[in-house]
């Protein structure tokens, strides 16, 4: 209890310190996860949206699977990308492995299912209520998509944050395409399970509570500027 | 089952239609719920749709709005079939989008294809029209239900449609809010605008409309210029409902 206690108080001594070692570690974690979340979103907010409008056959496999995928264990979309981006793989040429790119690559992976099969959901319900208007007006499809995506935008915040929550939290993926090479590829949760391993407690401790401040604080943030948009009635 | 009398709008109808429902069935759950509709409609004035609940007038709405296809029968309109920006329809509850009420008019706009350097003067037309110039930066889906069937109806206008559909426009509105709806349907009228209307309203009927066909459980009972029609109703169901008995 008491090394608990001395762990926890150097934990704070490395945040209010601003510890250089753990600036860096925040940073490649903060600029892996955005990257990773942008990406998913690029991908996984029009994917969501044509699933949701169009009409084609495969359409509900092709929902059943965007939704299946949002389960995917973190550990084999990292092997798979390994094997991927490995010296034997099929792109292994581009030497990426153990880099920040594999480990956003990784993540984007994980990412996209989830903010798809949430966009699906969100713009299927505004589509409800839109249809008749759009079509009355005669809007291309791709005019219905873009109009459903801008006026759902406040909602779809709700999509890219629990991608935001995948991202920051996940380990095993990044633990294998990234290698958690020190000041390379060593993010908040990778650094957090080597020093818990080797028993360094207080900077996978002090690691751990700006994780969790972190995706505190991004919750709050976006859910913040929601209802703000709420109140304004926009949503 | 009720006859089907012969339709008669009068001599000033005896021009070519302009729509033209041909023997039109839409079946629901292998259920018709228009039933051989067929009905010439004329080039100009207020045509309004009345009967009870469920007699298909709004989905004769959307039949003509091509927002739904037939099951059987030909919907005709004499110069083919019209553009999207030609027909023009208006909801019983107004679907706006989450914008400001400009961003709704020009989003109907930028959707018409409007230019873009002509839409600034067209949106001031638009916003002028409909008395909205106070509430163009407000967003569209908190301003009161009158204010909001009043964007919804100059977007529809905002392309100088040949036909204006109207679904109970002022189902749920005060007289007030009724008066300037009723205003926006008079003008457009008064510039050419061929006008359908679906209402309950005996009154906005004999205010606005020309012609009334009166439909009872998918089928036309009958059709006939607006005074004689509420006059001397010809089917024991017309007089029923105009009565205000309830119809089984």
């Amino acid at each position: 209890m008491q090394d608990f206690g001395a762990a926890f108080a150097e934990a704070f001594a490395l945040i209010a310190g601003l510890d250089a070692e753990l600036m860096a570690i925040i940073g490649l974690s903060l600029r892996v996860t955005f990257s990773a979340v942008l990406i998913a979103c690029a991908i996984g907010l029009p994917l969501g949206a044509l699933l949701a409008v169009g009409r084609f056959p495969g359409r509900a496999a092709l929902v059943v699977l965007v939704s299946a995928l949002m389960g995917l264990p973190p550990v084999v979309v990292g092997l798979a990308v390994y094997l991927l981006l490995s010296s034997a793989g099929p792109l292994g040429v581009l030497q990426l492995l153990y880099t920040p790119t594999a480990m956003i690559i990784a993540q984007a992976i994980l990412v996209t299912p989830i903010v798809a099969a949430l966009t699906r959901q969100v713009i299927e319900d505004l589509h409800g209520e839109y249809d008749e208007l759009l079509r009355s007006l005669g809007t291309s499809r791709l005019g219905t998509v873009a109009t459903l995506l801008w006026d759902a935008r406040y909602s779809l915040l709700t999509a890219a944050l629990a991608g935001l929550g995948r991202a920051l939290a996940e380990v095993g993926a990044v633990m294998i395409v990234g290698g958690n090479i020190n000041h390379v590829t060593r993010v908040m949760t990778t650094a957090i399970a080597l020093e818990t391993s080797k028993g360094e407690l207080a900077l996978a401790l002090g690691l751990g509570i700006i994780l969790v401040c972190l995706s505190i604080l991004i919750n709050a943030g976006l859910m913040g500027l929601r209802r703000t948009a709420e109140r304004m009635a926009y949503a | 089952m009720p006859e089907v009398l012969a339709i008669d709008f009068g001599d000033e109808k005896a021009s070519p239609p302009a729509i033209l429902l041909d023997d039109v069935v839409l079946e629901r759950g292998g259920k018709a719920v228009i039933d051989r509709l067929s009905l010439p409609l004329g080039p100009k004035g207020v045509t309004a749709f009345m009967g009870p609940n469920g007699a298909g007038k709004s989905l004769t709405l959307r039949l003509i709005a091509g927002l739904i296809a037939p099951t059987a029968g030909r919907i005709r309109f004499a110069e083919g079939v019209p553009l999207p920006q030609q027909i023009a329809l208006v909801f019983q509850k107004p679907v706006l989008l989450r914008r400001s009420v400009r961003a709704n008019l020009d989003h109907a706009l930028k959707t018409f294809g409007t230019p873009r350097r002509e839409r600034p003067a067209r949106l001031a037309d638009l916003l002028a029209l409909g008395q909205l110039e106070p509430l163009a930066e407000r967003p569209a889906r908190v301003l009161s239900g009158g204010e909001q069937q009043r964007v919804a109806m100059v977007r529809a206008l905002a392309a100088n449609p040949k036909y204006l559909l109207l679904d109970e426009p002022t189902a749920s509105l005060d007289p007030q809010a009724t008066a300037a709806i009723e205003t926006l349907v008079a003008r457009a009228v008064a510039a050419g605008v061929r006008v359908i209307l679906v209402t309950h309203d005996r009154g906005q009927a004999g205010r606005l409309a020309d012609d009334i066909c009166f439909l009872h459980k998918g089928r036309l009972l009958e059709a006939a210029p607006a005074a004689r029609f509420f006059q001397a109703p010809k089917t024991a169901e017309a007089k029923a409902y105009l009565a205000g008995d309830l119809l089984l």
